[in-house]
């Protein structure tokens, strides 16, 4: 019972009710974004929306916490 | 039109407080950034049993009184506004008097405004994990534990497959069991205070035991080490955690001994800051509660030092669900105190704090004075030590959304930065994408101070489009009744999951 999203062209499993973030670290990516200065990688750190680490950009939209958004079917997910 | 009461927060604070004005006939709405009813605590998935990997017959973050509140939760989406996906960045008196709450939700296009005109707001806002830093925190797979319970809770994915635990505090314990009940292998809870918090406390032994003995039952069935005066204090890996440097801490937090324990994930947190941002952005008055943590001042009923602002839970001191519960429901009472109070007599808007607070029953106001009792000798048991300052190396990380290193903390305090809001405004700490939230508490340790009140007129970061475009909003354009999702039936009616741009 799961429908797939997007994530960078490669297709990722999603359990009704998830969220991107959860999706995805579930899928075993756990680092989906560069730091500006380090390029030091990220994914979840706080999961309720405090932190910012794990922004993606979904559809074309700007930068969202991954860990906020459910996902929806045929979401396609970039990651920077 | 304009609210009788509007609450921000929909966790088990929040529920009570709404519930409470909305069956004594108040006009009521809910906003919660959150899909779903719950907060941190009551979070739950939309479809339970579909988890992948879950252990069968368990069901993910089940946790004690859900089924209550998600009862309370169904009962007050059929008589109140309750606006899911919607994020407070604002809450301001306007000139009328009445209060404006500005938040924004997602749309295809885009972040949209929402402006929710009230005569009275309810803070219930909760708290997030208090992290502290560590060489190597900034990896993935190190998680708060608060992050970690909300992976599992919300969204049935267990955090990793080797997974330590450590930092202090009860909060550990739950964590733990949640993931080892799930089928993660953890690896050891490392509670960095010491071993005899609660058994020194009459008042803990006597009123929590149960539950601090349930989770030793739960710890020992899934040979879960519990050992204190440990603490991950160093995290390893190239692109993710690979392994962790755990030590042997002395009372005051400074490294004895070290060993290296390999893991996948880390789930660690010091405790909990109060979300305290609306209330400060209003004036409301504040105060260091036990833990060092700023929490909003309030009366017997619940009400803050600014007229028609109430806060409970978390935002007035961390106490748990329960404490938070009991909170929700006392504001409401006085919250409909007030409300009758304004219709009864000349419109000044408020009503007398005694008024107010008579409407408490009494039998409230001392359970409540006991457990708040209660949250603040386990705020008391488990506090932070400075020797976890001596962890950090020149290039650890302090804040990581702008990647400052304590060596340019130390360089800015040099350069004369006595204060934490100065090394801010020398080295950024905090000037990110988390406004501080993340690294303020360890930036006031460092800095030697207690941490201050929150400075943040925008509690949330807000698109500049949304931001032009709710000025329109408060004209006229307010609840439109199509932007909110209500909330979710109970698990056992499982809905499909609302989508954002329907």
């Amino acid at each position: 019972m799961t429908f797939p999203i997007t994530v960078d062209g490669r297709s990722v499993p999603v359990v009704p009710g998830q969220t991107i973030g959860a999706a995805l670290h579930a899928a075993g990516v756990r680092s989906w974004r560069s730091t500006r200065f380090g390029g030091r990688p990220r994914g979840l750190f706080c999961g309720i929306g405090v932190c910012f680490d794990c922004l993606v950009s979904v559809n074309g939209r700007a930068p969202e916490r991954a860990c906020l958004l459910e996902a929806a079917p045929g979401d396609e997910v970039t990651t920077s | 039109m304009t609210y009788d009461l509007v609450v921000v927060g929909g966790g088990p604070a929040g529920v009570a407080g709404a519930l409470t004005a909305v069956r004594a006939g108040l006009r009521v709405a809910l906003v919660d950034s959150g899909a779903r009813l719950g907060g941190q605590y009551f979070r739950h998935c939309a479809v339970p049993g579909a988890v992948p990997g879950a252990v069968p017959g368990a069901v993910p973050g089940a946790v004690p009184g859900l089924g209550r509140f998600l009862r309370q939760a169904r009962a007050l989406g059929e008589r109140a506004d309750v606006l899911l996906r919607h994020q407070v960045w604002s809450a301001a008196r306007e000139p009328d008097a009445t209060l404006a709450v500005h938040g924004v939700t997602p749309s295809p296009e885009g972040e949209r405004p929402v402006v929710l005109r009230t005569r009275r707001l309810l803070i219930a806002t909760g708290a997030y994990d208090r992290p502290l830093p560590f060489p190597g925190w900034d990896l993935p797979g190190v998680l708060t534990a608060g992050g970690a319970q909300a992976l599992l809770k919300g969204s049935g994915v267990v955090a990793g497959r080797r997974v330590v635990v450590s930092g202090t505090g009860p909060f550990l314990l739950p964590a733990a069991c949640g993931l080892a009940g799930a089928g993660a292998r953890v690896l050891g809870v490392y509670e960095a205070g010491g071993a005899l918090g609660l058994a020194r406390r009459p008042l803990l032994a006597l009123d929590k035991a149960g539950e601090a003995a349930r989770y030793a039952v739960d710890l020992a069935r899934h040979r879960v080490p519990y050992r204190t005066r440990q603490a991950v204090v160093a995290a390893h890996g190239e692109r993710e955690v690979e392994a962790v440097t755990v030590a042997r801490l002395d009372k005051g937090w400074n490294i004895i001994a070290t060993r290296v324990v390999e893991c996948d994930t880390v789930a660690a947190g010091y405790g909990f800051v109060p979300q305290i941002e609306l209330g400060t952005q209003l004036g409301c008055g504040t105060r260091h509660d036990v833990d060092g943590s700023q929490v909003l001042t309030v009366d017997t009923g619940q009400r803050t030092t600014v007229p028609g602002v109430w806060a409970a839970g978390e935002p007035t001191g961390v106490g748990g669900w329960r404490l938070s519960e009991l909170e929700g429901r006392v504001a409401g009472l006085a919250v409909v105190a007030d409300s009758r109070a304004l219709h009864a007599g000349p419109a000044t808007g408020t009503a007398p704090r005694e008024g107010a607070a008579r409407a408490v029953p009494g039998v409230l106001v001392r359970r409540r004075v006991r457990w708040r009792r209660f949250g603040e000798a386990l705020q008391r048991a488990y506090p932070v030590k400075p020797g976890w300052q001596g962890w950090l190396r020149d290039d650890t990380l302090v804040c990581r959304c702008e990647e400052v290193p304590l060596a340019r903390v130390r360089e800015a305090q040099d350069l004369g930065a006595t204060d934490a809001r100065s090394i801010k405004l020398l080295a950024r700490p905090g000037m990110g994408w988390c406004q501080g939230r993340v690294c303020g508490y360890a930036l006031s340790c460092l800095a030697g101070e207690p941490p201050q009140p929150p400075r943040r007129p925008i509690a949330q970061p807000v698109t500049l489009g949304a931001l032009s475009e709710s000025g329109e909003a408060s004209a006229g354009v307010t609840v439109d009744g199509t932007g909110g999702a209500r909330a979710d039936d109970p698990p056992s009616h499982p809905n499909p999951p609302t989508r954002r741009n329907s």
